[in-house]
């Protein structure tokens, strides 16, 4: 068996600091519990994490311990008549879909890549471009295991009474080690998304075809140009879909071979060849704009053939900003938000908005909320880029809005504390010995 | 196409467990063997929901020499013949301890070698018999020039090379297209059995890359497979090193 390690290799996928931390795998279910009793008997601040592919320091622990959850990665349980799978949570969702697709049974709720693992999707109860249909991935998590400090280990469902189930959606990782979950699939005829593209060109428009699209479509998503926008006006491509009933089975793509072999130099990416991203973007959208039956893969997970995409930021990494704002003022607080940034001159690859319907999520700190939803990424540039994101926060917070800790590396304990009203309430679910850099700033 | 059979000795191996997963997709039914029956029932449910046709499990102390043939062929009954026989347990040991200490010596020999060895006769026997089915045994590039550092372990794995080589040699003479042994010599995998390495860099292999590698070794090829291809190469030079030169190193 083997035991924690210091190292200080791991980095969370916007890599912006490399700390130095304990790290286990076990390969076993069995050798959990010695492990965590392990960082208890030390009093080393203990966090489990998955396939780290969120952004900020929320998945990391510097000078503590990190079990690192990837290894045991089994299903316990899989029925495809019912449609119930429960496995361990260092599962990914690349490899569930492998064997659950086969029998036309898909995740109701996927992110934007498909290399996190169930225990990362519990952790954040992250949303999918169905979020105004099926709400966020804990609306269909039947049960979980928690592991506790104190060794107990508890089955908790949506009918916990006690608020530890509620307080584990969405609960980053602090209420304890989440040893498998049980997760409700939902059933599809083949492996094609029927879709459509729709240029627009400003953000009426966006909430138009918006409105519109909720009703028709099971999947909505917007890309925007935000190194061009004038008041409310902007380029955008607003795609949307449903799975299609065409029974045609594609198989699961393979493991991603491209790859970013290096960091990219700094100066690869500036504001010119954003723009000029940004533009081909645009056009080559508009071009193929239109009714198109694709590969589910590149539609949910268009940026999963490109190994370590992250790299491209270079050696300083990159933030990436995600709020989500009421629906309320949402126009005007978006217009704004994007104002700032096209001010500052930076910009961001892929700027996507979407927005969320009314279904609750299950979680006490889940982020999806009714609203609209902008997320961004930011190279690194050190103070300036904090300079920037300090002053969307400001929007965000006079807003009522949130940001998502998923994506996060830097926001205030104040940003946090009121965006999220049912803090009080999680706080005392967090076990004593968990702990996270995020959590260590933020915390009230 | 047909259920194939697979045995697989030590299946609680990094390495095993990545391979049987590919043979869970194919449907195979499986026999896991290895000694922490909870650990090979957490891996059997596993791969029933991967795809596995059926398995079973065989808990017991490998390396306990009595009675292995018996345990063998109750396998054998239970799965109503064998295809594919894959060894992959060993224990890397402690070097320096074996020269202080005999028994822990013997404890490497005795896993690594000899109960291997035994393992190995008693799938030959069979499937010789049966007139097909493959062997696969995972070696290790250890086996290939002795050094300071781990020639204990290198020697075990060896002398199990060449008895395999034997086994490879004699289903050949038997001329059946379908009847093999083979070595697979994997070089640094990422496993919990090198967690105390430094691990990353080029030459370092996933379970799964290896896995992929044992696979096809199974379904056929020469007798001697290094997995991945380059580390034969990376031994040719590190075995033609004259020995004044080798013995100046730390290797
Ligand atoms: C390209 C890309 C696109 C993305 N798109 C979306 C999107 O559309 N929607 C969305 O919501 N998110 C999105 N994300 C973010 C991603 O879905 C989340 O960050 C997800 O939680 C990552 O899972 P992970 O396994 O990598 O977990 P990690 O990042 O390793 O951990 C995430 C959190 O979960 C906790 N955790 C992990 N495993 C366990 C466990 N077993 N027990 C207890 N706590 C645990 C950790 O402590 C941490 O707080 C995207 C990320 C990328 C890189």
């Amino acid at each position: 068996m083997s035991g924690f390690i210091s190292t200080d290799r791991r980095q969370s996928w916007g890599r912006v600091t490399r700390p130095t931390q304990k790290v286990a795998k076990p390969h076993f279910p069995d050798e959990v519990p010695p492990l965590v009793g392990e960082a208890v008997r030390g009093s080393t601040p203990l966090l489990a994490v998955g396939l780290m592919r969120s952004y900020g320091d929320s998945n990391l622990n510097p000078g503590g311990a990190v079990v690192d959850m990837t290894a045991l990665d089994r299903i316990h349980a899989f029925d495809p008549r019912s449609g119930v799978l429960r496995a361990d949570a260092g599962l990914s969702l690349d490899a569930l879909i492998r064997t659950t697709l086969p029998h036309r049974l898909f995740p109701a709720v996927v992110p934007g890549t498909r290399f996190v693992t169930l225990g990362g999707a519990v952790g954040n109860d992250v949303h999918g471009k169905n979020h105004h249909r099926s709400g966020s991935f804990g609306n269909h998590v039947r049960k979980l295991g928690l592991r506790r400090s104190d060794g107990s280990l508890h089955e908790l469902g949506p009918d916990d009474s006690t608020g530890l189930f509620a307080a584990t959606i969405g609960g980053l990782g602090l209420t304890g080690l989440v040893e498998w979950v049980e997760l409700e699939l939902t059933r599809i005829d083949g492996s094609s998304i029927d879709g459509e593209t729709v240029p627009f060109h400003s953000l009426e428009e966006f909430f138009a075809l918006s409105d519109e699209s909720i009703a028709s479509h099971e999947f909505t998503v917007s890309w925007i140009d935000c190194t061009r926008v004038e008041g409310t006006a902007m380029r955008g491509l607003f795609s949307r879909g449903n799975w299609s009933r065409d029974p045609a089975r594609l198989p699961h793509p393979a493991k991603p071979k491209a790859g970013i072999p290096i960091e990219f130099p700094s100066f690869a990416l500036n504001p010119l060849s954003l723009r000029l991203f940004n533009d081909l973007y645009f056009r080559l959208g508009r071009w193929r704009a239109g009714r198109s039956l694709t590969h589910y893969a590149p539609f949910f997970f268009p940026l999963d053939s490109i190994m370590n995409w992250n790299r491209l930021y270079g050696r300083p990494g990159m933030y990436q900003y995600q709020c989500v704002v009421p629906p309320t003022d949402s126009l005007p607080v978006i217009a704004e938000l994007l104002q700032t940034i096209a001010a500052s001159g930076e910009g961001s690859f892929l700027a996507v908005l979407k927005t969320f319907g009314d279904r609750a999520s299950p979680g006490m700190l889940s982020f999806p909320r009714e609203g609209t939803t902008l997320a961004l990424d930011f190279r690194n540039r050190g103070t300036e880029t904090l300079a920037l994101m300090a002053r969307l926060d400001e929007i965000v917070l006079a807003a009522g809005g949130r940001l998502y800790p998923a994506k996060d590396g830097r926001m205030s304990a104040r940003l946090f504390q009121n965006g999220y009203p049912r803090l009080a309430e999680f706080t005392p679910h967090v076990d004593p010995h968990f702990s996270s850099a995020f959590w260590r700033r933020v915390a009230p | 196409m047909k259920t194939l059979r697979i045995l697989i000795l030590g299946a609680t191996s990094a390495m095993a467990e990545a391979t049987a997963r590919l043979y869970a997709v194919e449907g195979a039914a499986i026999a896991l063997a290895g000694r922490d029956p909870t650990r090979l029932a957490t891996i059997a449910a596993d791969l029933s929901a991967r795809g596995a046709r059926a398995t079973s499990i065989l808990a017991r102390d490998l390396a306990e020499m009595e009675g292995i043939e018996a345990a063998f062929d109750g396998v054998v009954a239970d799965l109503g013949g064998i295809d594919h026989v894959l060894l992959f347990y060993g224990v890397l040991g402690d070097q320096a301890e074996a020269e202080r200490d005999l028994s822990e010596a013997r404890k490497i020999l005795d896993i690594d070698f000899t109960s291997a060895a035994l393992w190995s006769l008693a799938a030959a026997k069979h499937l010789e018999a049966q007139g097909s089915g493959a062997l696969v045994v995972v070696g290790s590039v250890a086996g290939d020039r002795g050094r300071q550092s781990n020639y204990v372990y290198g020697a075990a794995k060896a002398g199990l090379g060449v008895l395999v080589q034997g086994i490879a040699h004699r289903f050949a003479l038997k001329r059946r297209k379908s009847l093999h042994a083979v070595l697979v010599k994997p070089g640094f995998v990422d496993t919990p059995m090198t967690d105390g390495l430094k691990k990353g860099g080029a030459l370092w292999a996933t379970p799964e890359q290896v896995a992929a590698i044992i696979r096809k070794a199974a379904a056929g090829s020469g007798p001697i497979v290094y997995a991945p291809w380059f580390w034969r190469f990376i031994l040719l030079i590190i075995r033609l090193v004259p020995a004044p030169i080798f013995h100046k190193t730390r290797l």
